[in-house]
């Protein structure tokens, strides 16, 4: 199957791939990743092109949220390499934006949702600066663009969930990143909520950003991506959504409850953790 | 308190160490209240007022970042430093109680109790609260050996470590005062500079480690600070208590406020204030230990915030719950009127709804008021009457449920005989907006809800 256009090769083929990190926002080399000892992604391969909207799907457990933690280097590699236009993280930490799973906060904490947006200002303002009138603007601009203005002063916990997703968005957007990561942006959401952030992405590309979305509703998938990852533990599929979401792929990568690869996981946390 | 008796008392006067018998005067009162009643008395205050402030406002970053058992484990674990700093110094010929070196023992295994949850996470699979068990009743058993130890063998005696556990503010001197100070400065220093920088880690730690924030640096400047304050804090209100002096403060101000620069200000001002207080306090009272008062008088502060805070406090939601029950009735009154198209709730109507609704005396007189007040009832010698505001009224109540009625039966499979019971709660806390949304997502299936005939009002 075809991994990406520009790279014709299977996805465990190597051969090509240096003179394509360059251009891919992102490129993830045989990228293993353990929790506990016990491996949640086998040795993925991943060229991402540039400017496009890019979903990761599969079932619960494959290794979604993982997958994006490890790049970002909030989740130890065990080992493979990630590169961000061909430059480290650190060099390329300014250009990376990040929505985290919203439950992954206590949302009972003493601060305005403008104050979160201007939380993705602070590289920007560096160290013991006090946030000026002129990022306060930029964060009101982008909640303005989640149609969230009127909310700017409401105490974070008197939001709704949905609410809640859409300052997350919006603290991303202050941080005027090229790639984004977006953690299960479209969870629990309502309606508006849903259109709020689609209507982004949309702008996102339009801007020649790239944006990586952990997504579990396999319905909306051709309406609002380019590309998908089919993630199972490994990578079963990815490239452009009209190629690669095919009937058969969704199988490989949801069908039967326990694959090999889980079962291997299994016993290797057991024999290491001595249970055994 | 062989300690105690050593020294000297510069100006002669009355000390917190002298027993008093009877409850002390109003003037004595006074005195104590403005710094009158004697320099050592004075050093306790000052002393204990400028923990308190450290302590307030270091304590709420403590409680945002969710370590408030772990500060407790690090109080615990100071114990055994102290022991083994007093040992060492012994040994080697140091006054062994010179309480600088004490204290930095009490901050060196108070650290390393801290590192011990760290690696127990990290390496096994315990979960923090058993690790933070773990460590505190080892590490305060380990300080316990220690001090009984010392207590058969050493040879100047070791009286005056327990204070440590139990706190002792009366044998604080200038330096220790000035040690407060100097920490309670430090506080409000770290707050005004790395307030921003302190904020995120607390509020959401992954994502300023993907913006490139030293997470792990700025979390031991907190970190550190926690430590000043807990081993400052031991000879006032010993390791036992001086959790309370951290998180209280802290816990009672989130009640005032929802905004991060006004929680470290409040919470500040509680422990200042109950530093203060407290101090005061025990000076009057015959052989009260001061931080005992202390923490107590600053428990007193929280439950009278709980009970009087706006919004969160206990007051505020009775008066809520009540809101809320004088419109759910005064709803249904208005609905049962519109429906039965009468404009009159007759006063034996009025009396049977009492009984059959269970309102007492008192909610029926607010209830009438209420819709008094409103202007959506006036009251005539046979009942109340509904005015247009009040026809109006239970127009859209009715309205309202009978949308939400539609929409439980049409989207969530709801049999139309369970309908009604489910809907009389949601009715009456429908917003605008909510019923706008209904609407639309009626309409979308055909099904429509006519506005309500005003002409019959």
């Amino acid at each position: 199957m075809p991994v990406h256009p520009t790279n014709p090769e299977s996805s465990q083929g190597l051969a090509a791939r240096p003179e394509h990190s360059a251009n891919s926002p992102l490129s993830i080399h045989a990228m293993t990743v353990a929790y506990h000892r016990k491996p949640v992604l086998w040795d993925v391969d991943y060229d991402a092109p540039p400017n496009k909207l890019i979903a990761i799907v599969g079932p619960n457990g494959a290794g979604k949220s993982t997958l994006i933690k490890s790049c970002l280097g909030l989740v130890p590699k065990a080992s493979g390499q990630v590169e961000f236009w061909g430059q480290s993280y650190k060099q390329a930490r300014s250009r990376v934006g990040y929505v985290p799973q919203r439950e992954s906060v206590d949302w009972d904490f003493p601060v305005s949702a403008l104050d979160v947006v201007c939380m993705g200002r602070y590289r920007k303002i560096g160290w013991c600066k006090p946030v000026s009138k002129k990022h306060k603007e930029a964060g009101l601009r982008c909640l303005d663009q989640v149609g969230m203005h009127d909310f700017a002063n409401r105490q974070i916990s008197q939001l709704s969930g949905g609410q809640q997703q859409r300052v997350f968005l919006a603290r991303a957007l202050a941080q005027e990143a090229d790639l984004y990561f977006m953690d299960e942006p479209f969870a629990g959401v309502d309606a508006a909520t849903e259109r709020a952030i689609v209507q982004v992405l949309r702008k996102l590309k339009e801007d020649n950003k790239t944006v990586i979305v952990v997504h579990h509703d396999l319905q909306t998938v051709s309406d609002y991506f380019d590309e998908v990852i089919l993630l199972n533990m490994r990578v079963v599929a990815a490239g452009e959504v009209n190629e690669v979401f095919t009937s058969e792929n969704l199988h490989k990568t949801y069908g039967g409850r326990l694959t090999l690869l889980a079962e291997a996981a299994e016993a290797v946390a057991r024999a290491s953790s001595g249970s055994n | 308190m062989s300690l105690l008796a050593s020294i000297p008392n510069p100006l002669g006067t009355s000390s917190i160490t002298e027993v008093h018998d009877q409850m002390p005067s109003t003037s004595e009162i006074l005195q104590t209240l403005t710094f009158q009643s004697g320099y050592n008395t004075n050093l306790v205050i000052l002393g204990t007022t400028l923990l308190g402030l450290a302590a307030g406002i270091i304590g709420v970053f403590a409680l945002l970042r969710k370590r408030s058992l772990m500060t407790d484990a690090l109080s615990h674990a100071t114990l055994p430093g102290i022991a083994i700093a007093f040992l060492t110094a012994t040994t080697l010929g140091f006054n062994s109680k010179y309480i600088p070196t004490l204290l930095i023992g009490a901050g060196v295994t108070g650290i390393i109790g801290v590192l011990c949850i760290q690696a127990i996470l990290r390496f096994s699979r315990l979960r923090e609260d058993a690790a933070i068990g773990i460590v505190l009743s080892v590490f305060f058993g380990a300080g316990i050996v220690g001090l009984s130890y010392i207590q058969a063998n050493a040879a100047s005696g070791s009286a005056g470590l327990n204070k440590f556990i139990y706190g002792q503010a009366a044998t604080m001197q200038p330096p220790d005062v000035l040690l407060m100070g100097g920490i309670a400065l430090a506080a409000i220093l770290a707050t005004f500079l790395f307030l921003k920088e302190f904020a995120l880690i607390c509020f959401n730690d992954s994502f300023a480690k993907v913006d490139g924030w030293p997470v792990s640096m700025i979390d031991l400047v907190m970190m550190g600070l926690v430590v000043l304050v807990t081993v400052a804090g031991l000879q006032a209100v010993g390791l036992i208590l001086v959790v309370a002096m951290l998180i209280i403060p802290a816990v009672a101000a989130r009640l005032w406020t929802e905004r991060l620069l006004q929680l470290v200000i409040i919470a500040g001002l509680i422990g200042a204030g109950s530093g203060y207080l407290g101090s005061v306090i025990s000076a009057l009272l015959p052989r009260k230990p001061a931080g005992a008062v202390i923490v107590l008088t600053c428990s007193g502060i929280f439950v009278l915030s709980m009970i009087a805070a706006p919004s969160r406090g206990i007051v505020s939601a009775v008066v809520r719950r009540v809101r809320l029950r004088l419109k759910i009735e005064a709803d249904h009154i208005f609905e049962h009127a519109y429906e039965s198209s009468s404009n009159l709730i007759s006063n034996t109507e009025l009396k049977d709804l009492s009984g059959f609704r269970g309102w007492t005396m008192a909610f029926r007189w607010m209830l009438i008021r209420s819709m008094l007040n409103a202007g959506q009832a006036v009251r005539t010698n046979v009942g109340l009457e509904l005015t247009n505001a009040g026809t109006h009224r239970g127009a859209q109540v009715s309205r309202n449920h009978a949308l939400w009625e539609q929409y439980l039966m049409s989207y969530a499979d709801i049999a139309p005989s369970h309908v009604d019971w489910s809907v009389d709660q949601v009715e009456h806390v429908l917003s605008q907006e909510l019923v706008n949304e209904l609407e639309r997502t009626l309409s979308s299936r055909g099904i429509t809800i006519p506005q309500p005939n005003e002409s019959s009002a």
